[in-house]
């Protein structure tokens, strides 16, 4: 069929099934915005800055399971769109950015708007394209959409010269993928697999380390399946919240720099590893040497390249997780699991737990709210069922701290790159990718100055979200590694000098609240979600409090500061009566960590530089 | 170890790029990397040679398995190989100098390519370490340029 190029691009994309894409015009994209003026199903989505283009497909891929789109002009709006895609890839979230070019015979002269949007992003893509001619157009988009979504999901970058958009073409449905050099392992080697299941049938303190990929796979019922079978404890890392249910018996919590004691203490104990879609990141093992130093490691993973980068495993399976753990849940069925090896090991995690619960002094004065409550009143008010997104820095780790994670793609968060600014423009394509889902982003007083400018793409797109923002007037996670680690020398991290955030929002024609007691959180958070537009909440929290625990950077899992909750924190969890008020020592208040737990005699004292090298979240 | 990886690739645009940019990206140093068409249309083998005591060598071949364009890795047992580099070497030549030089590209079988009244100019094939050896008998001559290809390997035998 004969049509422009543009038109080429808008079919392709429909028949990719593609029907929202975020993006933003310009000169070389008129043509394509011509196009899309026409489309009858791909809806165009407009934003008020590219990097809330690519997070928001971010987020509606995330959400969905789904190819994010996003699209941008030549020179500026690609390289706005530069921080997102770096985020989706060290996230492998499946986004197909497209970037206009300059006409082809003006590539390579600097061109008014030109920037080499392939060379720039050559580190940060799983694969791009130039076209250069307008015939390769459903080729190229059914490959990218192919690319993007299959083995390890990654972005991948289209660059189209505006002469490909204009010129005349002759489209033809592509037929098959001419893909030489990429065929992702999806099956696991048999006899891995055999192995993996004697092990885990014969291990006394297993350990399921579940990462993003379990969510990206599919395969959180074949995880559930098989920490049932085997009574093994799950812990997830920030990627991998939801893909095991945060209510489940079995669930540790999150593991890593943030996560619970209970996690990290099963992780130094286990004799045995599961790590299944999870990559070892510097954030969850903290010192490397150390990390699971009694376990032998099977490490499940779709990209070999993960497999032997950090950790040596002792069992190596290259494959999805989803196809993978369903064959050792039918390997491990066959040999059968002796009832009750695990129980002992279970109990001891148990009561890890009960001891050390996530912590905060839940004592508010009037006027002093506690950011952690928030997250837990969101938790109550949505009874769990909701999307989270969030921001990065402390509102972020307390989101993975105080809300449970029930279902997969239920949390959506900027794990790898930890980018500021993510959490609005990802929850705007939350929604529109689940519109039945209530949305709340997570967010702080630094992050959403960051991409505020889309409360207008929420309004004019019809998304009501809810933005939840954790105001602590600091860039806080950053002002907790000063405080810690930097004699309190709070160098450019007050951010008290801000707008009124309810009025902005106002401003914007959403609706704005500020909250400052207790009792009006549940009430807020109520008629926020209620409200049918897009809300933002001010909720003023306390200013210096710390996210605990802590394994300060660079430091062996079991050296975490702050672990050890009150008194009267552990007799509750321990089923006595809660203590109402007053407790002799308010160690979630101060910002002095609390006691490290027992057992951590070698711990050292927080306040020493040597352990703040790497830079913040 | 020095390990020479022969890397069958895509013939695109970009695809050169891709592969010394991934290695610039990782940390990976090349030692030499040489490139032309291959034996299938459309297709480019490249010889990457690589410290492997520097680099975990499976890292940089599993690395290099992710770019889309490229289509297969092999890690050439040196002793199943046979390798050859191309070097082009200019060397003063005034009065005695150029009977020895004479003598010593003789020696390894170069050619004497270009000829003024100042310099010799040989072109030798062989192994890597063939050229190094004539590069340290020429050194005292006095060397004034030197270009090298690096080599290009091949398994000896059927595939
Ligand atoms: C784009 C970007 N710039 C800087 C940082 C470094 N950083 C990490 S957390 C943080 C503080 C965030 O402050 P805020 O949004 O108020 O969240 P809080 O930690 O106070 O909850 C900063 C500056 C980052 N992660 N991303
Ligand atoms: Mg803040």
């Amino acid at each position: 069929m004969k049509m422009k190029g543009s038109e080429a691009i808008v079919a392709s994309l429909e028949a990719e099934g593609c029907d929202v894409a975020f993006g933003f015009p310009g000169g070389v994209m008129i043509p394509l915005y011509d196009a899309l003026m026409d489309a009858r199903k791909l809806r165009h989505i407009l934003v008020r800055h590219e990097q809330g283009a690519v997070h928001a497909a971010d987020g509606y891929a995330r959400a969905t399971g789904k190819v994010g789109v996003c699209m941008a002009t030549s020179g500026p709006g690609a390289t706005n769109l530069v921080t997102g895609i770096a985020n989706a890839y060290l996230d492998s979230v499946p986004i197909v950015a497209l970037t206009g070019q300059v006409r082809g015979d003006l590539i390579g002269t600097d061109a008014f708007q030109e920037a080499d949007t392939t060379g720039i992003t050559l580190p940060i893509v799983k694969h791009s394209y130039l076209v250069t001619d307008p015939a390769d157009i459903p080729q190229v988009i059914h490959e990218a959409f192919h690319i993007a979504g299959t083995g390890r999901p990654g972005p991948v970058l289209i660059d189209l010269p505006v002469n490909i958009s204009l010129a005349e073409m002759n489209y033809r449905e592509p037929t098959g993928f001419d893909l030489p050099g990429y065929k992702p392992t999806v099956e696991g080697h048999t006899k891995q697999i055999r192995a993996a299941a004697r092990a885990l049938v014969d291990a006394e303190r297993p350990v399921l380390y579940a990462g993003g990929g379990v969510i990206s796979a599919g395969a959180s019922p074949e995880l559930l399946e098989l920490a049932e079978m085997l009574q093994a404890p799950v812990t997830c890392t920030l990627m991998g919240l939801g893909g095991f249910p945060g209510t489940h018996q079995l669930f540790l919590g999150m593991l890593g720099m943030h996560g619970s004691v209970a996690s990290n203490y099963a992780i130094h104990e286990c004799d045995l590893l599961v790590a299944v879609g999870a990559r070892f990141d510097d954030r969850v093992t903290g010192k490397l040497s150390a990390f699971a130093p009694h376990a032998e490691v099977i490490h499940i993973d779709v990209d070999p390249a993960e497999i032997g980068k950090n950790v040596r495993p002792f069992i190596p399976i290259v494959g999805d997780a989803q196809h993978v753990l369903a064959r050792i849940v039918d390997e491990v069925k066959a040999l059968g699991p002796e009832p009750g090896r695990t129980a002992d090991w279970v109990a001891r995690t148990e009561q890890r737990k009960e001891e050390f619960p996530f912590h905060y002094d839940e004592e508010m004065q009037e006027g002093e709210l506690a950011p952690q409550y928030v997250i837990e009143q969101i938790d109550e008010v949505t009874g769990g069922d909701c999307i989270v997104c969030t921001d990065v820095g402390q509102n972020q780790m307390w989101a993975t701290q105080y809300f449970k994670y029930r279902f997969p793609r239920q949390f959506i968060s900027s794990g790898g790159l930890g980018t500021m600014g993510f959490g609005l423009p990802s929850a705007i394509g939350a929604k529109i990718g689940r519109p039945d889902k209530t949305v709340v982003d997570i967010t702080g007083d630094g992050g959403f100055q960051m991409t505020m400018q889309e409360m207008t793409t929420a309004i004019c797109a019809d998304a009501p979200i809810v933005v939840a923002m954790l105001n602590n007037g600091y860039l806080g996670m950053v002002r907790q590694w000063q405080d810690l680690f930097w004699e309190k020398r709070y160098s450019a991290t007050c951010i008290t000098a801000q707008p009124d955030f309810a009025k902005l929002a106002d401003a914007f024609g959403a609706v704005g609240m500020k909250v400052t007691e207790r009792d009006e959180v549940a009430d807020a958070l109520r008629e926020a979600i209620a409200c049918g537009r897009p809300a933002l909440i001010d909720f003023r929290v306390r200013q210096e409090e710390n996210v605990f625990p802590m394994v300060p950077s660079g430091q062996s899992l079991d050296e975490m500061i702050g672990g050890h909750a009150p008194k009267k924190r552990r007799a509750k969890a321990a089923g006595g009566t809660p203590a109402a008020g007053k407790t002799a020592t308010p160690a979630g208040r101060s910002t002095k960590p609390a006691a490290a737990p027992p057992g951590n005699e070698a711990a050292a004292p927080p306040g020493k530089k040597a352990g703040a090298k790497g830079g913040a979240s | 170890m020095k390990h020479i990886l022969s890397v069958l690739v895509e013939n695109k645009p970009g695809v050169l790029t891709r592969i010394a940019g991934l290695f610039a990206r990782r940390g990976f140093n090349i030692d030499s990397l040489a490139v032309g068409e291959s034996e299938k249309p459309g297709l480019s083998r490249m010889t990457i040679t690589i410290d492997g005591a520097e680099h975990p060598i499976d890292q940089v071949t599993k690395q290099l398995h992710k770019l889309i364009n490229v289509i297969k890795i092999r890690d050439l047992d040196p002793d199943l190989t046979i390798s050859a580099e191309l070097m082009l070497v200019k060397v003063r030549a005034e009065g005695d100098k150029r009977s020895e030089a004479l003598q010593i590209a003789e020696i390894f079988r170069a050619k004497i390519v270009d000829v003024d009244r100042n310099t010799l100019t040989l072109r030798v094939v062989g192994t890597t370490e063939k050229s190094e050896a004539l590069l340290e008998l020429l050194q005292p001559l006095g060397i004034v340029e030197i270009v090298r290809t690096g080599p290009i390997a091949i398994a000896r035998g059927r595939p």
